[in-house]
């Protein structure tokens, strides 16, 4: 016997900003269906002129690395110094790096 | 030539309409299904309040020029009794349980959008602008409120019962909408109001095709509840405002 989900889907909200080039994550929300999580996410999100596009993602179709993994994925980066250019001697004449 | 009193009597109509259902809405404020449609359905009752606030305020201008002072958007709207309002029945109607009040925004936003359409064009240049920047909110309500009658109705058996019943009850209030008296017909021939008769093929096509689409069955009834356009109402206006001016009655003027 199979139980009837009562609760609706979870979804992941992408809000492309006035400014911005890629979306971003802003949060999650509730909703029936992908149409109905686009017009929840106008409602929550985007009440003060947020964003100009908006993606709905089920949150079930999103794969995550595990906490517990962290460990073996991004560790190993840290001992590769040479994938870290903060050893360049940078003119002053530029600047925002 | 239409009168200052009649285009006053035409804005209220306008203000109380927007006013009254934004009220009813926001009733639901804390007690939506869950907090998503909670903060949707509270977005469309704010949308109405700041319209019917534009009608008002216009209203008072009018209300001068005939009366000597016009009445400020308050005192408009906290200090009228419920037989100086002219909002249409189906708004005071209810809350109900949530298919009630879905049925209720369906047919109001169906006819409110067709309508707001219509008055952009007002030769009226004010009402034009009202009606101008109302109807991109308007528009997104009747999508909105659509959705929801084609999400319950092609539900489960409970909600889709339940959505029948809340069109069905509500029926008998949507005629007043298309059944104009003689303010409406003088506005009308001047190119200040609407014809409302003329909304009624576009309204009852997209109700026809919303409600088809939802596996509902479109009401049958001709027999229409009238009189909220000349003050006459169903006993739930006058409990809801007194909820609604509560504050201003005992407190008159009061402002924080």
């Amino acid at each position: 016997m199979t139980m009837e989900r009562s609760e609706w889907p979870l979804w992941e909200i992408f809000i492309r900003s006035q400014h911005g080039l890629a979306h971003k994550h802003v949060g999650s929300l509730h909703a029936p269906d992908a149409e109905m999580a686009i017009k929840n996410a106008r409602d929550v999100y985007t009440r003060r002129n947020e964003g100009v596009s908006i993606w709905a993602v089920k949150s079930a179709d999103v794969t995550a690395t595990a906490p517990s993994e962290k460990g073996p994925l991004f560790e190993p980066a840290n001992s590769k110094i040479y994938r870290h250019p903060t050893f360049f001697p940078m003119p002053d004449e530029v600047k925002h790096i | 030539m239409a009168t200052d009193r009649q285009l006053f009597d035409f804005l209220l109509r306008l203000a109380d309409s927007d006013l009254v259902l934004a009220q009813r809405l926001g009733e639901w404020v804390g007690h939506g299904p869950v907090l998503e449609e909670d903060i949707a359905l509270t977005n469309v009752g704010l949308d109405l309040l700041g319209q019917a606030r534009l009608w008002f305020a216009y209203a008072g201008e009018v209300e001068a020029r005939f009366a000597g002072a016009g009445r400020s958007e308050d005192a408009l709207a906290f200090s009228r009794d419920g037989g100086e309002f002219r909002n249409l029945l189906l708004v005071e109607q209810p809350n109900g349980n949530y298919a009630d009040t879905m049925a209720r925004q369906f047919y109001f936003d169906v006819w409110h959008q067709l309508l707001l359409v219509k008055l952009a064009h007002s030769c009226d240049t004010r009402i034009a602008e009202i009606a101008a920047k109302a109807k991109k909110e308007v528009a997104y309500h009747a999508e909105r409120s659509a959705d929801w009658i084609i999400r319950l109705g092609d539900g489960t058996d409970q909600s889709h019962a339940r959505i029948q019943a809340a069109i069905d009850d509500l029926w008998m209030y949507t005629g007043e909408m298309f059944d104009p008296d003689e303010t409406e017909t003088v506005l009308a021939e001047e190119g200040i109001g609407c014809d409302v008769r003329t909304l009624a093929p576009a309204w009852r096509e997209v109700i026809g095709s919303v409600l088809d689409e939802a596996t509902l069955t479109v009401p049958a009834g001709t027999s229409m509840q009238r009189g909220g356009k000349n003050g006459v109402h169903t006993e739930h206006l006058g409990h809801m405002l007194a909820t609604m001016q509560s504050l201003q009655r005992s407190y008159p003027g009061a402002q924080w």
